[in-house]
């Protein structure tokens, strides 16, 4: 009896906090298929008028381009800085190799607004504009270390002998690395990719501190919050959900799962 | 030994481009901040005389210091209450959650964590505002007459804070708690303790190192954090992050909001020395 009454209590437990955690998202997806004007109850609808308007919305769709661009592009370059400088580290003996990991990996211990407002004064002092390229370099900033510490938490021992093994038979050392390791560390590689294309995408701070004309999406839904609750923001709003959602779970089910079959063969 | 030479070069090659971009973008630019922060903004112009007026000014003003305050006692708050409801959470999950639906309960549990993080907040705003879902469902019950006004509040803040910390330390206590040996539990069984006994003194001590590398996260993202409190605790009771942005965007007294960042970040250190000793991760 004590016991069923214990597992009852946990199932409420875990039916609470679980309905407190998609209460904010399950609303924002309800009501952005309001018939009406207001994303408040009571719900009429369902109608997808709302997914119109945030589709022919011009400013809307460039910005969600925008991120897009930013993010794609951004996250190439984070993930090959990460990636050279873990194959440094791992395989190389570097005098100062602790200074220079902390330096490499300090972003990740400062606020974005911060990082953003520190390359907005600098900007300003060299007389660079904003534009989506100085977003670009914030976010490079930000993933750069992000990137660093997967690839280089996957880069083991392991890998050496077949290194070697390709050094021996005459390749060389960037052949090595890019024809060798890193389809070997492709998976985290991919893994490290995706996680900062899904920061930089949803980046705000410095998006919002370092563009000007064009912008980002957050950059596009902040100022659409001005008009106070809308249903076009919670369309908007389960757009953005939906891709995150399909790229992470594209994840789960490609990588993450081949690496957990891997690792239970081993 | 010239080969050795050539082999360190070789490895500077690869580690240069990441080392001189975080220079040039994180370094060299929070070295300006720090300049600006010695400069003076009177009327529309940056009057380079270094000093340390702006620092001074902080500690004069009591908006300022109100700022800071008000961050310390939300982020405080925020961390206790988010692992007070995490640890639980994570512990059903790893411990009473049938091992293969696991993976699926902590997806579902960390899933609204992929919403764009503006979005959030706002669609917090749309269950805690004056005719939003919260409200309305609580008159149509007739638990309450008048509607409660939440919204533009510090509850508010904390609630859009707690529900992504939640999020985010049910994934780092889960994962603290599956990778203890069962072997300690059974230890435990054998000499005697009951299921409490051995929670209390055994797997709670445990994961306390876990659960401080979470405080200590979501203390850093929590009082860095701009857009929480500005959409949901709306223009009362400013935090340090919103009187920074204030600064920037509507005086374009940059000095001042150098300073205040540089006092943030002087904050984030100290809570790091005082979590020192128990943010020991394994892989540094």
């Amino acid at each position: 009896m004590i016991l069923r009454l214990k597992s009852l209590g946990m199932a409420g437990y875990l039916l609470l906090l679980y309905g407190f955690i998609f209460l904010p998202v399950a609303t924002l997806v309800l009501f952005s298929f309001q018939e009406g004007r207001f994303p408040i109850p009571p719900f009429n609808g369902p109608s997808l008028k709302w997914y119109q308007a945030v589709f022919s919305d011009h400013k809307l769709t460039s910005a969600l381009t925008n991120s897009l661009l930013v993010a794609l592009i951004s996250s190439a370059f984070a993930c090959v800085l990460g990636f050279m400088a873990a194959y440094g580290f791992a395989r190389y003996r570097l005098p100062g190799a602790a200074a220079i990991k902390a330096t490499i990996s300090a972003p990740l211990t400062v606020s974005y607004l911060i990082i953003g407002f520190g390359l907005l004064v600098s900007f300003n002092l060299i007389g660079v504009s904003r534009s989506l390229f100085t977003v670009g370099i914030g976010h490079v900033v930000i993933n750069t270390p992000l990137c660093f510490a997967i690839i280089y938490a996957s880069m083991g021992d392991h890998q050496l002998n077949i290194e070697r093994a390709a050094r021996d038979l005459g390749a060389k050392d960037w052949q090595v690395m890019l024809r060798v390791t890193a389809p070997m560390l492709m998976p985290s590689i991919i893994a490290a990719y995706f996680l900062s294309v899904t920061f930089s995408w949803d980046e705000f701070i410095i998006a919002f501190l370092l563009s000007r004309f064009d912008v980002t999406l957050p950059v596009e839904i902040w100022s659409l919050l001005r008009s106070g609750l809308n249903p076009k923001t919670n369309a908007v709003g389960s757009v953005v959900f939906l891709i995150s959602v399909v790229i992470v779970l594209l994840l789960e089910f490609t990588i993450f799962r081949r690496g957990a079959l891997r690792d239970r063969q081993s | 030994m010239a080969a050795s030479v050539a082999l360190r070069c070789k490895g500077w090659a690869f580690v240069a481009p990441a080392l001189l971009w975080t220079l040039a973008f994180f370094v060299i630019p929070f070295l300006v901040m720090v300049m600006y922060s010695l400069w003076q903004r009177t009327g529309t112009t940056i009057v380079k005389t270094w000093n340390l007026d702006n620092y001074a000014s902080f500690f004069e003003k009591s908006h300022f210091l109100a700022g800071l305050s008000n961050s310390l006692e939300i982020t405080l708050l925020v961390t206790v209450i988010s692992i007070v409801l995490a640890y639980p959470l994570a512990w059903i999950i790893a411990e009473r959650v049938p091992h293969r639906w696991q993976r699926l309960a902590l997806l579902l549990a960390i899933l609204p964590f992929w919403t764009s993080y503006v979005v959030r907040s706002y669609a917090w705003l749309l269950v805690l505002s004056r005719n939003g879902y919260l409200n309305q469902s609580l008159l149509g019950l007739g638990i309450i007459d008048t509607p409660l006004e939440i919204a533009s509040t510090r509850i508010a803040t904390v609630t859009g804070f707690v529900h992504f910390f939640v999020m985010l330390l049910t994934l780092t206590i889960y994962a603290n708690l599956v990778q203890l040996s069962p072997n300690y539990r059974r230890a435990a069984a054998d000499l005697g303790a009951s299921g409490l006994q051995t929670f209390w003194h055994v797997i709670l001590p445990l994961t306390i190192p876990g659960v401080m590398v979470g405080a200590f996260l979501t203390f850093v993202l929590c009082i860095g954090d701009y857009i929480t409190p500005q959409i949901l605790g709306g223009n009362n009771e400013l935090v340090l992050p919103q009187i920074i942005m204030l600064q920037i965007t509507r005086r374009a007294d940059f000095p001042t909001a150098a300073a205040l960042s540089i006092i943030l970040m002087a904050v984030i250190t100290i809570a790091y020395i005082l979590c020192a000793r128990w943010l020991k991760m394994e892989r540094t």
